[in-house]
């Protein structure tokens, strides 16, 4: 009796020591749920969400904070993966942070540009180029599209484009819905059968 | 004889290759405009060499390869350089793209000579690689890599080089007229190839619906008593992708995601030997190639059409009617993707132009317009020569699920279009399949885009912290500076100024100079006077000033 509450003492102080070795020597620094939730936003870094930024957004999604549904430049995709991710239901993206647009990028106008440099301290990817009184530009493979810059600028000189289309970035079209389904829709146009 | 292998899965289709081949090839008219793609291959687009306004000649390089992935552009006739503007090319999207665009002169004039090649085998294999470089070879089989890079094993042994001749898509015929026409030249080439590989074997496959082909062939192989096998193989759709040729003829199979140098094996388009054969014995760079053209016109035919010329020349050329186009496909039936406008060019992949009109119907698959709903039948299954589900696949692409179609091998798909022939319901499987994969390629591009994005925020975040610190610092020290500075020169005018007050008071409260030899009068005056003082300072309040 005495030899066996021994035994299991022993071994529970030796589980117990190895154990919070354990816990020390393989601590996991930071909230590794943040890093995953980060990883799936856009980083744009745009604020739509209402956090200053995709991290401290990811951050809040991880504390319950914040609901999934409120990165307008992700749109579906990332409210999709990150249910998946955080094993959640998901929902439509929330109206009140924005809707989900095309990708743009930011376009100076350098004819009208005066060179305040408000842009720069606004663009949170530092992708604008300029300097005080010189003429600034954006430098466009940099630019995430945020439109942080637009609203500070004083003379209106930055407008918002859609990305251009090239044949690297061009994507191959879903193929329609088949005739049956739309049939079934009863969309508005649907294909008959046989016509060409 | 060689012990054949098989496949899984394939289909016999019919081969529509008669009428295209019943004419001997020969060079195409010399179009009026040539427009000439900057990028025709895999990799990063040449760099163009030359301005607007310039003449050129025949060969002539006129963009040059900025990388190792890139292949060089040349001039594929005398003329002169009108513009380097954006031009449709010949792609799925019918968008733009960056082009030369030569007016020819009619003169054919070529540039002059920049090499003789006595005996290839006394080049090294980077001096041969360097010409086939430079004479801008890309593979000609359709999928357009820069020959020399995959000429260049990098070190890894090379067991056999095995030369494409399958042909295996209906209508396109331009491999085989070119087999019958310069099987000598081709064989050429791919000894210049083995060489510049230093492969142990080499073999040739060619179809067995090629006898024509097959025995010149064996011809000119017993005629230069070459090492190289000849090898028929059996008419099964497709038996001319790379990886199924190379499991026809060696039994190997290429690992998923992986190259055929993977196991010791390269494979090259007959094509590819032949352009290489020109480019160093003839020093002719890459600048026409064998086009079949096929379909609704009235004499279906292959010619030799120089790179730029534009698809609607080469169409009116063979009697076909450009108002009454209904389809206008590059490649084959099979594989071949329709263009938005007959007015593209012919570039270095182009192998056939399947031309369908409104009044001439060809049979092709129609792949939308009748799809029904899948019945699960499997036949997709079967017909897969990749051994993959397409039936899963399928699923998956409609519910956008990427991750889980990249679990069944999204990219081992050669898109060849088998389960998409065998489907019942006429599904457009391949559509799918394409659509699936240009959506992962661009979420891959998102990604990297969001890391780099990711990365400058905390760059920024990092910076602006940064500049707060040093801001702060500055600011301390200045204040520490004033602070400290100001204290030392106020204590040293402070202790300054009490010195001189001392020094003053001192010297005023001197003892009087004139107590000395007083008179007993004077004397007692002071006495009393002093005792005044004693007694107002008594009566007085003390706090008082006097």
């Amino acid at each position: 009796m005495l030899s066996a509450l021994l035994a299991l003492g022993v071994l529970g102080i030796l589980f117990g020591l190895l154990l919070g070795y354990a816990a020390v020597r393989y601590k996991v620094e930071g909230d590794p749920l943040v890093e995953k939730i980060d990883a799936i936003l856009p980083q744009t870094q745009c604020g739509q969400c209402g956090y200053p930024g995709c991290r401290p957004y990811a951050t809040a999604i991880a504390n319950d904070e914040a609901d999934i549904n409120r990165c307008p430049p992700g749109g579906e995709t990332v409210i999709v993966s990150l249910a998946d991710l955080l094993g959640r239901d998901p929902k439509p993206l929330d109206e009140e942070c924005g809707e989900e647009k095309p990708k743009m990028v930011a376009y100076i106008h350098e004819e009208i540009c005066i060179g305040c440099t408000l842009c720069i301290q606004a663009c949170p990817v530092d992708s604008i180029l300029g300097a005080a009184k010189q003429m600034h530009t954006i430098i466009e493979s940099e630019c995430t599209g945020c439109e942080l810059c637009v609203a500070p600028c004083p003379v209106d000189c930055i407008d918002m484009v859609p990305v251009r289309q090239s044949l690297d970035t061009w994507k191959w079209p879903a193929p329609p819905p088949p005739p049956y389904e739309q049939a079934a829709d009863g969309s508005s146009n649907p294909q008959p059968a046989g016509a060409h | 004889m060689r012990r054949l292998f098989q496949f899984k899965g394939g289909v016999v289709l019919k081969e529509h290759k008669k009428d295209a081949t019943a004419l001997p090839v020969q060079p195409a008219r010399l179009p009026p405009r040539l427009i000439l793609p900057l990028k025709q291959h895999i990799g990063n687009p040449a760099e163009p060499v030359v301005a607007e306004g310039d003449k050129v000649l025949k060969g002539q390089l006129i963009a040059r390869a900025g990388d190792a992935i890139c292949a060089p552009l040349h001039a594929s006739s005398s003329g002169t350089v009108i513009a380097i503007t954006d031009q449709p090319v010949p792609h799925a999207s019918g968008m733009s793209a960056p082009c030369i665009v030569i007016d020819t002169d009619g003169e054919e004039r070529w540039r002059p000579r920049e090499h003789h090649v006595d005996n290839f085998a006394e080049l090294s294999a980077q001096e041969l690689r360097g010409i086939i470089h430079d004479a801008g070879i890309v593979g000609l089989g359709g999928a357009g890599f820069p020959a020399a890079v995959k000429l260049d094993p990098g070190g890894r042994p090379v067991d056999t080089l095995i030369l494409n001749g399958a042909e295996c898509e209906p209508y396109i015929t331009c491999d085989e007229m070119l087999l019958r026409e310069h099987a000598l030249e081709v064989l050429n080439g791919l000894l210049m190839m083995r060489h510049a590989l230093h492969a142990k074997r080499c073999v040739i496959g060619i179809e067995n619906n090629k006898p024509k082909a097959f025995r010149a062939l064996c011809e000119a192989v017993r005629h230069s008593d070459a090492d190289v096998e000849v090898v028929e193989v059996p008419t099964i759709y497709p038996a001319g992708s790379e990886k199924q040729l190379i499991q026809v003829l060696t039994g190997k199979e290429v690992p998923s995601g992986g190259l055929p140098l993977d196991i010791g094996i390269v494979c090259h388009n007959v094509g590819t030997a032949y352009a290489v054969y020109r480019a160093v014995e003839l020093d002719q760079p890459l600048i026409s190639r064998y086009v079949t053209i096929a379909g609704s016109v009235a004499h279906a035919r292959n010619l030799e059409v120089l790179i730029g010329t534009p698809l609607g020349d080469l169409i009116e050329e063979c009697g076909g009617n450009r108002d009454t186009l209904h389809r206008l496909i590059v490649g084959g039936p099979m594989m071949g993707t329709a263009m938005h406008s007959d007015v593209v060019p012919v570039v270095k992949g182009t192998n056939c132009v399947l031309v369908e009109s409104t009044s001439h119907d060809v049979p092709l698959p129609s792949r939308d317009a009748y799809a029904m709903p899948c019945i699960r039948c499997g036949n997709c299954a079967d017909a897969c020569p990749a051994n993959l589900l397409p039936q899963q696949m399928y699923w998956y692409a409609r519910a956008r699920d990427f991750d889980k179609i990249q679990d069944y091998n999204l990219f081992d798909c050669i898109e060849c279009g088998c389960c998409d022939y065998v489907c019942p319901s006429q599904i457009p499987l391949v559509g799918y399949y394409r659509y699936a994969k240009s959506e992962i390629w661009n979420q891959e591009a998102e990604k990297r885009q969001a890391d780099l994005a990711r990365e400058r925020h905390q760059f920024r975040d990092f910076r602006l912290e940064r500049e707060k610190k040093e801001r702060a610092e500055r600011h301390k020290k200045k204040r520490s500076a004033v602070t400290q500075g100001g204290s030392d020169d106020k204590k040293a005018a402070i202790q300054a100024a009490m010195e001189r007050v001392r020094a003053k008071k001192s010297e005023q409260d001197s003892t009087p100079k004139n107590t000395d030899n007083l008179t007993p009068a004077q004397q007692k005056a002071i006495n009393d006077a002093d005792q005044r003082r004693e007694e107002k300072t008594a009566t007085s309040p003390p706090d008082r000033p006097q």
